[in-house]
């Protein structure tokens, strides 16, 4: 494949249609939103899968968009961190890591939204113990994980166990 | 009253929205992106950097060599002798003498030879791809091989430079009748890995050169050390440097010196007379940046039969760069934690060609305590004392090193708070089984020592309509400074916490210091409250009441004890001015002078061994702690935790091997270095605080806490591993293979 083909992408980014021609095909959707878009609230920690500070929902379901080429996401719908709230009001994943004191540097803290707003809507919330095995791929170095886990539990609307 | 008070963040808002930015998230017209070629062998020189088949790369705009840097300026460390003209004059802020990219040497693995420009970070990252090198390798010099005979062997005593802090060596009392008079005693050796910090933001700098002066977007724990450092290296005066640091993400040492990275992208932006941004990659953050050092520590401690030490020997070695050497203090920890009529302790380094270490969430008694917490355990054993009661024997009632008295320790008081909240006495003495796991019990003491930088500033501004803006040059990395000094303004103008503002991150606001050392509250929290202080004084003068009498509350200001008041507005509107500008700082000479200081704690673990797999378990844990004030306990409560979870990395899981042909890391990633995640972390932590005020550490009454609780828990997760199997284990980290 010659990389220096440029494609034509379409792709609704939080809800706008955005229409991209001239895309380098080596761009990931990560850099498509931080560098093309200025959607800066998605990290990169990585690069490589390893730390999920990038993940976005696309067409609902959890990716780290390093991972993903942007020309992949051709019609494709996603949804960031700057996405997520309605409006002013704090998607409740939001307000409960603000709650629960869950993040320090608040670099990682997008993704874990991200992940927890995701595992929530799967059904992945039944015990805590769940919780810590299905937010193991967001990686937070400030180690705010007791805290995160409190957050996504209320978030879930289940009592503490 | 909000001192004490557990209040949310107010950074919670830009934090979980994505709105906080970070150094990368920074854009500027013509924006060039920067991606470093870097060395692929520790030593010898590069013969030659072809770069033609990279600028043939659409959208790579140039690839800059040594050939075309300019000669970096030195910096001379404030620590270091002021007339001395050798490099090892150099020091912090700068994390190394050394700066590459100004000759053909190469001195470690990993170091930058070549800054690919382009248009796009595609564009960079494929032209640097395509960079070719030609080199001639020399023999490196090696980390030795991790076992005592050889670490001590090539061991040399320090240099004099910026980076030694504490004279070398220590000795009190007489060493030898100690240990000859001694009825037991332990000799043992203690190993750690090197290890990174991982932070999840990757170092990153926006360089922006407009008519020779320079603004800087970077992540940091010291705006001002870049931009004393950077301006040195450059050649220009500080004055025309400006460092902007909004949110940094995370730092734990990694960011709190200045590394040639951010020396790199200002002369990049300089040369391209464009902006330039160089985000470093994950693999770039383990060579272009520190980590803590390999170590070996060689403990004896001698005790009479009650227990009580005779004599501490320590004698640590720690690796180093082949051009700076940088010591890791641990004994630090013999120092000061425990009373004793004789010591000798020696620090050494083992220089190698790998890249430079640094400070590491906590660096000094966090190695210190793994070694000497870990010793005492096997001392209590040999003694068949229990281990929290050797402790208690051995208590320092003053420092042991000066036997000056403390300025504040209450830590008997954090020993048994903390034994009784975990259950400490009544604990099961004989092994315990949990189906397949072996359950143990371990303790540990915790201690740092107190870093209070001079002088830090800030300003506090009053406003007619009741509201405050306070500025200061310290930086955000979630330590909690963004919720604390609110709250401390709060208290002092009497207004609630949603009326005041902060700005922090940026030399255009009064210069506060690194943060870094556990220092903020104590120091920058003090000049806030300072600064507040003066704008009340200055308010109560405009309302014609007597400075020494008033106070502020609820939007008003009255004579101490009086009703009513008059309203912020009130004063205001009778006068034609806007604003109140207090100003403060903090002087640490003027508090506790001839006093020790230091923060103390205690750490119970609980852990579970899968002796059949190996696996090694945290079930449960209690810090309890004795730091003076606790300002916020909500945001202190996740400093602790984060520290015990990056002391049970240190104990169980992390490490950045040497790989043994050429010294290189093994892995530079994180699926190649493991660090705690989620599912490692049980939620029964508890954090307990012993009620106390420190008045002489600083006006705040608080001391630091940021590297307070990752200390002694590598020592307590390694005797409740003990406990449960019987294994000492003394090399860092405990993984399978030494449980099997």
């Amino acid at each position: 494949m010659d990389f220096h083909d440029r494609h034509l992408l379409r792709l609704r980014v939080n809800g706008e249609d955005h229409s991209l021609s001239d895309l380098d095909p080596r761009v990931t959707l990560l850099d498509l939103l931080r560098e093309r878009l200025h959607l800066t609230g998605t990290k990169k920690g990585c690069n490589f899968g390893e730390c999920g500070a990038c993940t976005v929902h696309l067409d609902g379901r959890r990716v780290n968009a390093c991972m993903i080429l942007a020309v992949s996401a051709e019609g494709r719908e996603v949804t960031t961190i700057e996405g997520l709230a309605d409006g002013d009001a704090l998607h409740p994943v939001q307000q409960a890591f603000i709650d629960h004191d869950g993040f320090q540097c608040g670099f990682c803290t997008p993704g874990q939204v991200m992940s927890a707003a995701a595992l929530i809507e799967e059904g992945h919330t039944g015990s805590d113990a769940e919780i810590r095995e299905w937010m193991s791929g967001n990686l937070c170095r400030c180690s705010a994980y007791p805290q995160i886990v409190e957050a996504v539990r209320a978030a879930a609307g289940r009592a503490s166990q | 009253m909000m001192i004490t008070q557990p209040v949310a963040r107010p950074d919670g808002g830009v934090k979980v929205t994505g709105r906080a930015r970070y150094a990368a998230d920074y854009f500027a017209p013509d924006l060039l992106y920067a991606v470093l070629v870097t060395a692929p062998a520790p030593a010898g020189r590069v013969t030659s950097i072809m770069v033609d088949d990279a600028l043939a790369e659409e959208g790579v705009v140039r690839v800059l060599t040594h050939e075309d840097m300019p000669k970096f300026g030195r910096f001379a460390s404030p620590r270091a002798e002021p007339d001395t003209q050798t490099q090892h004059a150099e020091g912090p802020p700068a994390a190394q003498s050394f700066m590459p990219m100004q000759n053909d040497e190469i001195r470690h693995e990993g170091q930058p030879l070549a800054i690919v420009l382009g248009e796009t970070l595609e564009a960079a990252e494929a032209g640097a791809r395509r960079v070719s090198l030609r080199y001639e390798f020399a023999e490196p010099e090696l980390p030795a091989p991790p076992e005592w005979t050889a670490i001590d062997k090539a061991a040399v005593v320090p240099r004099e430079s910026g980076f030694l802090f504490l004279e070398p060596t220590f000795t009190k009392g007489e060493v030898d009748r100690g240990l000859s008079n001694a009825a037991a005693m332990v000799e043992a050796v203690y190993l750690q890995p090197s290890r990174h910090h991982n932070a999840m933001e990757p170092s990153a700098t926006l360089a922006e050169w407009n008519d020779g002066e320079l603004t800087l977007h970077d992540a940091t724990q010291h705006v001002y050390g870049v931009r004393q450092v950077v301006a040195a290296r450059m050649n220009v005066p500080a004055e025309k440097v400006r460092v902007i640091s909004r949110h940094t993400g995370g730092g734990f040492g990694g960011k709190g010196w200045i590394w040639p990275h951010q020396v790199l992208a200002a002369a990049a932006a300089r040369i391209m007379q464009r902006p330039v941004r160089l985000a470093l990659s994950r693999a770039n953050a383990y060579s272009c940046l520190g980590y803590q050092p390999r170590m070996a520590q060689k403990i004896v401690l001698a005790a009479d039969k009650s227990g009580k030490l005779t004599a501490v020997q320590q004698d640590v070695v720690n690796l180093t760069t082949v051009t700076d050497d940088f010591v890791e203090f641990a004994t630090e920890a013999s120092k000061g934690l425990y009373a004793t009529p004789a010591m000798r302790l020696s620090q050494r380094v083992e220089r190698a060609n790998v890249a430079m270490p640094t400070a590491l969430r906590a660096p000094v008694e966090g190695p210190g305590t793994w070694a000497l917490e870990s010793a005492m355990d096997e001392l209590a054993h040999r003694l068949g004392i229990d281990p929290l009661d050797l402790r208690l024997i051995n208590h320092a009632d003053t420092d042991p090193a000066t036997g000056q008295p403390w300025s504040s320790k209450k830590l008997r008081e954090a020993y048994e708070e903390g034994a009784r909240l975990f259950g400490w006495r009544e604990r099961p003495r004989k092994p315990q089984r949990d189906g397949d796991w072996l359950i143990g019990y371990g303790m540990a003491t915790c201690s740092m020592g107190c870093f209070r930088h001079p002088t830090p500033a800030a300003e506090v501004r009053l406003h007619r309509d009741s509201t405050v803006l306070i500025r200061t040059g310290t930086q955000d990395i979630g330590t909690g400074t963004l919720t604390i000094f609110p709250q401390i303004a709060a208290d002092v103008l009497g207004l609630p916490m949603e009326r005041i503002e902060l700005e922090m991150g940026d030399t255009q606001l009064p210069e506060a210091g690194p943060t870094y050392g556990s220092s903020s509250t104590m120091g920058v929290g003090a000049a806030v409250l300072a600064a507040a202080e003066d704008a009340r004084s200055q308010f109560a003068r405009l309302a014609n009441l007597p400075p020494d009498e008033v106070e502020m509350q609820d939007g008003h200001i009255r004579r101490k004890g009086a009703a009513g008041g008059q309203t912020i507005a009130d004063v205001m509107s009778h006068t034609d001015i806007g604003e109140i500008i207090g100003s403060g700082s903090f002087d640490p000479a003027q508090h506790g002078k001839g006093l020790a200081m230091r923060t103390f704690g205690a750490i119970f673990m609980e852990v579970g061994v899968d002796p059949g797999l190996g696996l090694l378990r945290l079930r449960r844990a209690v810090g309890s702690y004795s730091a003076g004030r606790i300002v916020n306990p909500r945001t202190a409560r996740s400093q602790m935790t984060g520290g015990i979870i990056w002391g049970w990395g240190m104990a169980a899981m992390e490490q950045s091997r040497h790989e043994p042909v050429l010294g290189r890391f093994l892995s530079k990633n994180l699926s190649g270095v493991a660090i705690p995640v989620n599912a490692d972390i049980p939620g029964d932590i508890i954090i307990h605080f012993v009620d106390e005020v420190d008045e002489h550490a600083s006006p705040i009454g608080g001391k630091g806490i940021g590297e307070l609780g990752a200390t002694g828990v590598a020592a307590a997760v390694a005797n409740a591993v003990f406990d449960a199997t019987g294994k000492r284990i003394r090399e860092l980290p405990i993984t399978p293979e030494k449980l099997l």
